[in-house]
């Protein structure tokens, strides 16, 4: 269905296509049920006020998954993931944009793999960075290709 | 407490699980969830999405720290094997690194837990570490 990614198509410095999600607090709670985290900030207003934020916000794992999305709509299949690292820098909140971006830093030959290494983040509409992270992807290689 | 072991929790992996975890995230994408599109990728069959190895965490140990508020910093996962519907994961927590740091309003204590999750035939699926931060 997505368009297999080969290491050879690939080159430092391009850019992973980007995607804009919107949490709603609905979406909050079935993502509490579906990763069995039930911690309170992100469901009790007054439990998130009282920790002195502006109202429930959204789970850093949530955001690491909008992270990890784009990258696997773009790499297809085949690809997959060998590193995430996903720091969270300032909470996200429901009805906010979350502007989710990458780009490739680095690709290399390692163990017989074919890794490419990206820099992922989540901005606001201000550009401002609330979530970066780094990914490394392995990738088919055109020359490992069998026909038939 | 660096290097106690602090949680064990066995997983079984159902595929509702995965397809549940793919609606909240809003992953339409069929490696999730279907199996006849999954059959025929090199997987053989339904993979569960990258991030889906937080559900496979273990309780969050009682860290007793003076503090109130906890919030969650950093995660970092290594890959080692997909996990699929039918997988029984089993998952242990230690705590790997405590430190401080002075934050703006007092002190921050961020404690580092990482979890080594293994699959029913003892291979090595994943490692995490998550950084939480206590202020």
């Amino acid at each position: 269905m997505v368009k297999q990614l080969y290491y050879e198509d690939v080159e430092i410095g391009i850019e992973i296509p980007s995607q804009t999600r919107v949490t709603t607090t609905r979406q909050l709670v079935m993502y509490a049920g579906a990763e069995d985290d039930y911690y309170e900030g992100h469901y009790d207003h007054l439990f998130a006020t009282q920790m002195g934020m502006k109202g429930v916000f959204n789970h850093g794992w949530l955001i690491a998954a909008f992270l990890a999305k784009i990258v696997t709509d773009w790499k297809g299949d085949e690809g997959s993931f060998k590193y995430f690292r996903i720091q969270y820098r300032a909470p996200t909140f429901p009805g906010e944009p979350i502007i989710c971006k990458g780009k490739v830093v680095d690709k290399y030959l390692k163990d017989g793999e074919h890794l490419i290494e990206c820099e992922v983040w989540a901005e606001d509409e201000k550009g401002n960075r609330n979530t970066t992270g780094k990914v490394v992807l392995s990738l088919p290689s055109r020359s490992d290709r069998r026909d038939g | 407490m660096i290097g106690k072991e602090v949680g064990h929790r066995v997983t079984e992996i159902e595929k509702g699980a995965i397809k549940k975890f793919a609606r909240a995230i809003d992953d339409p994408n069929p490696l999730w969830q279907d199996e006849e599109y999954a059959k025929r990728t090199k997987w053989g069959g339904i993979i569960a999405p990258p991030t889906f190895i937080a559900y496979c965490k273990t309780e969050l140990p009682q860290l007793n720290l003076p503090l109130k508020r906890l919030l969650h910093g950093e995660d970092e996962i290594e890959y080692y094997l997909p996990i699929r519907p039918g997988d029984v994961i089993s998952s242990v927590c230690k705590i790997v690194d405590i430190y401080e740091k002075k934050g703006k309003s007092g002190p921050m204590i961020f404690t580092v837990l990482e979890t080594t999750h293994t699959n029913q035939a003892g291979q090595l699926v994943a490692r995490n570490r998550i950084s939480i931060i206590a202020y």
